[in-house]
C-alpha cells in the first residue's frame, strides 16, 4: 500500500484485496461484547470536511474510533475555514496538532494530492471525495459490497457485470468504481445520455452505452449514480421526467435485471428520479448495507495506513517536467 | 511469533525435533491438558494464526481419542493488540473464529507454535478480555525457547529448547508447509 | 560623455564572428578588426550568439493595481535579464488601461525604469467588459502612441464589437490582438479537455473554444480589411485555420508562448496549479503542431504572456490557483530548446520571431532592428556554453511561478544592451548586484 490513499488506481490487484480481505476480518469482529480495538490507540486521524457529508464523515469517524483513534473533526463551517484561511494554513495547523492521518472532502478535484504532497503535512491523506475526480472508499464499499453477494466474500470480481448508470461526468464514484472494478477483473459498463459522459471516455477500462435497457439482462450489479435536477438548467438533458423515463431504475427495469443481480446506489438518493422508492426498498437492494460496509472498508484502509511503521513516501517527486522530447 | 523462512538450505539449519518428536510432545501435552483439567469438561483450544491454528486442531484430535469428547476449536488472531505493529508495514489480518458457545466461563487454552518474548500471549490475553471473560486461561507451546521479555509462562510445553538471539526457531507442520520438523538456523548459543 | 562598448567575437544571429562597436547609443562599427574606442570596455563574447534586442509582444506588469505581483520596474528587470529590450504590456491592470492617462501612466513608469521600452496595450473595452469600445484613438495619440489594442485574460466575443474595434483601429494603423476563448466553452474551465481531463475529474477548456473565435475573427477581418493579431494560440486546430486565412491574404498574425512550445496537460497530473494557465497546457500532438507553424511562419512570433502571480495565488488548490505562469527569463532558454536544439529553428529564425516581426506587428520604432552600423545599439548576447538552471528565487521577476523550476535550459541570456547601455552584464543586472546578495 502507498502512504496515501488518494485515487483507486492507487490500489493494485494485491493492495484492493488486502484491504477487502482486512476488512472482511473486521466485520467478523464487529459482534463481539467489546466492540473498539486498540490497534491505533495514541494516533490521531483528522476529519478535514470542506463539504458537508454528514454519511461519509460519520463512517470514517466510528471508522477511527472503533480502531481507538483519536478523531478531530475539522468542518469547514464555523471554522477559520470559512473566514477565508487556505487550504495551506489549514494543513499546517493539522500538523502542528500531529495529525498522523487526514481525511478530506473537498469540492476541489485533487485538493487531497495537493495535501498529500506539497510538504504541508507529514501523515497520510485519505481522499473522501474531491470534487468530480475521485471517492476511492466508496468504491471499496462497493466493491466489497459485490463480493458479498456475488463472489462468496472472497477473491477478486473476475467476470461479473456491473452497470453504473448516471450522470458519470460528474461523479466522483464512477470514476473510483471504474478504476477499482477493473483492476478486480469486472466488467464494468457506464451507461448515460452522451451530455453526461466525459470527453476521451473510450479511452477508460470500460464500456460505455447510451442504452439502459440492453444491458439489464445481463448485469450482475446495477449501481444508479445520483443526478441533480440542477443539470437540467445546464441542458445536459431536457427535463427530470425525461431523464427518469430513460434512465432511471424502475420496477419495470428491476425485473428486467437476472434473479440474482443486485441493487446498488452511493447515496443520497433522489427517489422518483434515478431510482424507484419500491426499486430503492426492495430486496434487490443493497443500500443499507453499503453503509454498514463502508465502517468496515474505512477501519481497513486506516489500519493498513495507519498501524504500520511510515515508510515514507514511495512516489518521486512530482516536480520532474514532463516534457514533449526534442 | 517467530516468522519462519523456508529460503534457508538445510545445511544452516539442523533439526531439533522430528516428526515422531513433535506427534510425541502433542500427545503428552493432551494428556496433561486433560490431567490439569480434570477431563477437559469446558476447555476451548483457541490457536494463534498460523501454526497454533493446526497444533490446537492436533490436540483436540489428541483428547478427543483420549476422552472421546469433541473438543471445541478456534482460532484468535491478535495482530490488532499487538505493541511492535508499528516497526513493521502493516499486516493482513488472519482469521479469527470462536467456537459456538463463546469462551464466557470456560477454561480456554491458548495455543502457540514457540513461545519467545511473551508479547503474542500478551496481545492474545487483551484480545480475549474483549470477546469474553474464560474462568481461566491457560498456554500450551510447541517451543519454548527463552528470552521472555513479560511475566508470561506456559502451562504445557512439548519441548524446552534453549538458543541464543541470533538463532531462529523455523517450525513447519505439515498442514501449513508439507512437513513436519522444528529446526534451528543462525548463530549457535557460544560454549567456551 | 557615454561609455563605449567593444563586444569581441559574437556571432551575429549565429554567423561568423565579428566584434560589434557601441557608441552613443549606436552600433558605431561591424568588423572582424575593429578598432577599439578609447575608454571602450571590451566584453569577450567568443561563446555568444549577438541578436537584435528581444521584444516581447504580451507581458503583464501588474502596474498599476498588483504591485505584489509586479511593478513596471521589477517587470522590467526580469525583461532585461531576459534578453529583451522592449514589452508590450498588457491593459488588464486595475485600473484598466483603457484610458490615454492610465496608458501614459505605465508608458512613463517604464521610461523612469528605464531598462526596456515598455509599450503600453490599450484595452478594446472598456474595463475589459466587452460592451462599450474604449477610448482607442485617445490612447493612439497620447504620449505612449498605443497601437495594439486587446481585452487580453478576457476574449472580445461579441462580434459586432469586435467587427467595430478591427474597423476602428485602421485610422491608425493600429491591431486588435484577441484573447481567444468562446466564454460559454470554457465557463469554470480548468484544464485543457481531453481524456486526462475526464480522468482528473477537472472541467475541460475544449480546443474549438479558441478555434471558434479565430475562425470568426479572421473572416471578421477579412471582411473588413484590417489586421489581427491571434494571442498565446495553443492547439493544432488553431494553426490549421490561421494557415488557411494566411493562405488567403487575410492579415493575421499570431504568437505562441514559450510553455506551450515545451510542455504538455500531463503535467496537470501533479495539481500542481504552477502549471495552470490560460490558454492551458495542450496535448503532445498540439506541442509538434505548435513548432512547425513557428518554424514555417504560420506562427509568426514568440511571446511571453508572462503572468506574475504571488505565491499565495499558487499555493492553494488546483480549482482556487490564478492562471498563468512567469516567462521573461526563461522564453529564449526554452525556446532554444524547443526550436533550435530541434533544428527546426536557426538563430536567426530565433530573432526574427522574437525580436523582428513583434516590434513590427506592434509599431515599435527604433526596435527589433538589425544588426548594422547605425542601428540602435539593442543587443541581446545568448552564452551556448552556459545552460541555464532555472531556479524560482534568482528569477528578477517580484513573482515565482515558473514551471520550469529546476530545469536546465540549454542556454543562457549573458549581456543586454538597451540604446547602447548596458542593462545585463554577464548575468548580472547593471545597478542590481547587491540585491541578490551573491555578486560582490
Amino acid at each position: 500500500m502507498n502512504r496515501h490513499l488518494l485515487s483507486a488506481s492507487d490500489l493494485d490487484r494485491d493492495d484492493a484485496l488486502l484491504v477487502l480481505d482486512t476488512a472482511a476480518e473486521l466485520a467478523a469482529l464487529t459482534d463481539r461484547a467489546v466492540k473498539k480495538l486498540p490497534t491505533l490507540r495514541g494516533r490521531t486521524v483528522v476529519n478535514l470536511f470542506y463539504e458537508d457529508s454528514t454519511r461519509t464523515r460519520i463512517s470514517f469517524e466510528a471508522a477511527a474510533k472503533r480502531l481507538s483513534a483519536d478523531v478531530i473533526n475539522f468542518s469547514a463551517k464555523g471554522s477559520s475555514v470559512s473566514k477565508g484561511e487556505s487550504l495551506k494554513d489549514t494543513a499546517l495547523t493539522l500538523e502542528a496538532m500531529g495529525a498522523d492521518a487526514v481525511v478530506i472532502r473537498h469540492p476541489a478535484s485533487g485538493a487531497p494530492d495537493r495535501l498529500a504532497h506539497s510538504g504541508w503535512i507529514g501523515g497520510s491523506v485519505v481522499n473522501a471525495g474531491d470534487g468530480t475526480h475521485e471517492h476511492p472508499t466508496q468504491a471499496l464499499l462497493d466493491a466489497f459490497t459485490m463480493r458479498q453477494h456475488l463472489a462468496g466474500g472472497k477473491g477478486d470480481l473476475a467476470g461479473r457485470k456491473v452497470t453504473i448508470v448516471g450522470d458519470v461526468l460528474h461523479s466522483r464514484v464512477a470514476r473510483s468504481n471504474v478504476l477499482l472494478l477493473s483492476t478486480l477483473g469486472a466488467h464494468v459498463t457506464l451507461v448515460a445520455p452522451p451530455t453526461l459522459l466525459p470527453v476521451g471516455i473510450e479511452t477508460w477500462p470500460c464500456e460505455f452505452s447510451f442504452d439502459l435497457d440492453s444491458h439489464l439482462s445481463s448485469t450482475d450489479a446495477v449501481m444508479m449514480l445520483r443526478v441533480q435536477r440542477e443539470r437540467m438548467n445546464a441542458a445536459f438533458f431536457p427535463s427530470a421526467r425525461e431523464y427518469s423515463r430513460r434512465y432511471g431504475l424502475d420496477v419495470r427495469r428491476m425485473n428486467a435485471l437476472p434473479e440474482h443481480a443486485i441493487v446498488m446506489h452511493p447515496g443520497p438518493m433522489n427517489r422518483g428520479m434515478e431510482i424507484a422508492a419500491d426499486v430503492a426498498d426492495s430486496d434487490r437492494s443493497v443500500i443499507v448495507e453499503q453503509v454498514t460496509n463502508g465502517v468496515n472498508v474505512r477501519m481497513a484502509v486506516l489500519y493498513l495506513l495507519l498501524a504500520g511503521a511510515q515508510l515514507g513516501e514511495s512516489e518521486g517527486s512530482d516536480r520532474t517536467a514532463e516534457v514533449v522530447a526534442p | 511469533m517467530v516468522r519462519v523462512s523456508a529460503a534457508r538450505t538445510p545445511d544452516e539449519t539442523r533439526t531439533v525435533l522430528d516428526a515422531g518428536d513433535i506427534a510425541r510432545a502433542l500427545t503428552r501435552v493432551a494428556h496433561e491438558i486433560v490431567e490439569r483439567t480434570k477431563g477437559a469438561d469446558d476447555i476451548v483450544l483457541l490457536g494463534i494464526p498460523t501454526r497454533g491454528v493446526f497444533l490446537a486442531d492436533r490436540i483436540a484430535e489428541c483428547i478427543h481419542q483420549i476422552e472421546g469428547r469433541e473438543i471445541p476449536v478456534g482460532s484468535l488472531d491478535v495482530t490488532l493488540y499487538r505493541d511492535d505493529l508499528r516497526r513493521a508495514p502493516a499486516r493482513a489480518l488472519l482469521p479469527t473464529s470462536i467456537p459456538t458457545g463463546g469462551i464466557d466461563d470456560k477454561v480456554v487454552v491458548l495455543v502457540d507454535d514457540v513461545l519467545y518474548s511473551g508479547r503474542t500471549i500478551r496481545a492474545a490475553l487483551d484480545a480475549l478480555s474483549d470477546i469474553g471473560r474464560p474462568r481461566m486461561v491457560q498456554l500450551a507451546v510447541l517451543v519454548d525457547r527463552g528470552h521472555r521479555e513479560l511475566p508470561i509462562r506456559p502451562d504445557y510445553v512439548g519441548k524446552n529448547i534453549p538458543t541464543a538471539k541470533t538463532e531462529k526457531v523455523l517450525v513447519h507442520l505439515v498442514e501449513f508447509d508439507g512437513d513436519d520438523a522444528v529446526r534451528l538456523s543462525g548463530q549457535p548459543l557460544e560454549e567456551s | 560623455m557615454t561609455v563605449s562598448y567593444v563586444i569581441r567575437a559574437s556571432r551575429p544571429l549565429g554567423g561568423p564572428s565579428v566584434d560589434i562597436v557601441i557608441s552613443d547609443g549606436l552600433i558605431a562599427a561591424m568588423g572582424s578588426s575593429v578598432d577599439v574606442p578609447v575608454g571602450a570596455r571590451v566584453i569577450d563574447a567568443q561563446d555568444c550568439i549577438a541578436l537584435p534586442g528581444l521584444v516581447d509582444l504580451h507581458t503583464h506588469l501588474r502596474e498599476p493595481g498588483r504591485e505584489d505581483a509586479e511593478t513596471v520596474l521589477s517587470g522590467s528587470q526580469a525583461a532585461a535579464a531576459g534578453g529583451y529590450t522592449a514589452v508590450f504590456a498588457m491593459a488588464n491592470t486595475n485600473p484598466v488601461a483603457d484610458t490615454a492617462g492610465t496608458v501614459e501612466q505605465v508608458w512613463r513608469l517604464g521610461q523612469q525604469a528605464g531598462l526596456v521600452d515598455v509599450q503600453p496595450v490599450g484595452a478594446v473595452t472598456m474595463g475589459l467588459a466587452g460592451t462599450q469600445l474604449a477610448e482607442l484613438g485617445a490612447m493612439a495619440d497620447s504620449a505612449a502612441n498605443v497601437r495594439m489594442f486587446s481585452d487580453d485574460g478576457k476574449c472580445v466575443h461579441d462580434a459586432v464589437l469586435m467587427r467595430r474595434a478591427l474597423e476602428y483601429v485602421k485610422a491608425f494603423d493600429g491591431v486588435i490582438a484577441q484573447h481567444a476563448q468562446e466564454p460559454r466553452l470554457t465557463e469554470d474551465a480548468q484544464m485543457n479537455e481531453s481524456a486526462l481531463s475526464g480522468i482528473l475529474g477537472l472541467r475541460g477548456w475544449p480546443a474549438v473554444a479558441e478555434e471558434a473565435i479565430i475562425a470568426r475573427d479572421v473572416l471578421l477581418a477579412d471582411h473588413v480589411g484590417s489586421r489581427l493579431h491571434v494571442c498565446h494560440v495553443s492547439t493544432a486546430g488553431s494553426v490549421e485555420i490561421i494557415r488557411w486565412a494566411k493562405s488567403r491574404g487575410i492579415d493575421v498574425t499570431a504568437e505562441v508562448t514559450p510553455h506551450h512550445l515545451l510542455l504538455t496537460e500531463e503535467l496537470v497530473r501533479s495539481y500542481d496549479p504552477i502549471y495552470k494557465v490560460n490558454p492551458p497546457l495542450r496535448s503532445e500532438r498540439d506541442v509538434h503542431a505548435l513548432r512547425e507553424a513557428l518554424a514555417d511562419g504560420t506562427i509568426d512570433v514568440v511571446a511571453t504572456d508572462h503572468a506574475p502571480h504571488p505565491a499565495e495565488d499558487k499555493d492553494c488548490e488546483w480549482a482556487e490557483a490564478a492562471m498563468g505562469m512567469v516567462g521573461l527569463e526563461t522564453a529564449v532558454g526554452v525556446v532554444a530548446e524547443a526550436m533550435v536544439s530541434t533544428g527546426l529553428l536557426d538563430w536567426a529564425g530565433v530573432a526574427q520571431r522574437m525580436s523582428v516581426t513583434p516590434a513590427v506587428i506592434g509599431r515599435l520604432d527604433g526596435q527589433g532592428r538589425s544588426l548594422a552600423v547605425g542601428e540602435p545599439a539593442n543587443i541581446t548576447l545568448i552564452n551556448t556554453s552556459r545552460p541555464y538552471l532555472v531556479e524560482p528565487r534568482a528569477l528578477r521577476s517580484a513573482s515565482r511561478n515558473t514551471p520550469f523550476a529546476g530545469r536546465s535550459l540549454p542556454v543562457s541570456v549573458w549581456t543586454t544592451f538597451y540604446k547602447g547601455a548596458l542593462t545585463l552584464d554577464e548575468g548580472v543586472l547593471v545597478g542590481q548586484a547587491h540585491n541578490e546578495g551573491s555578486a560582490v
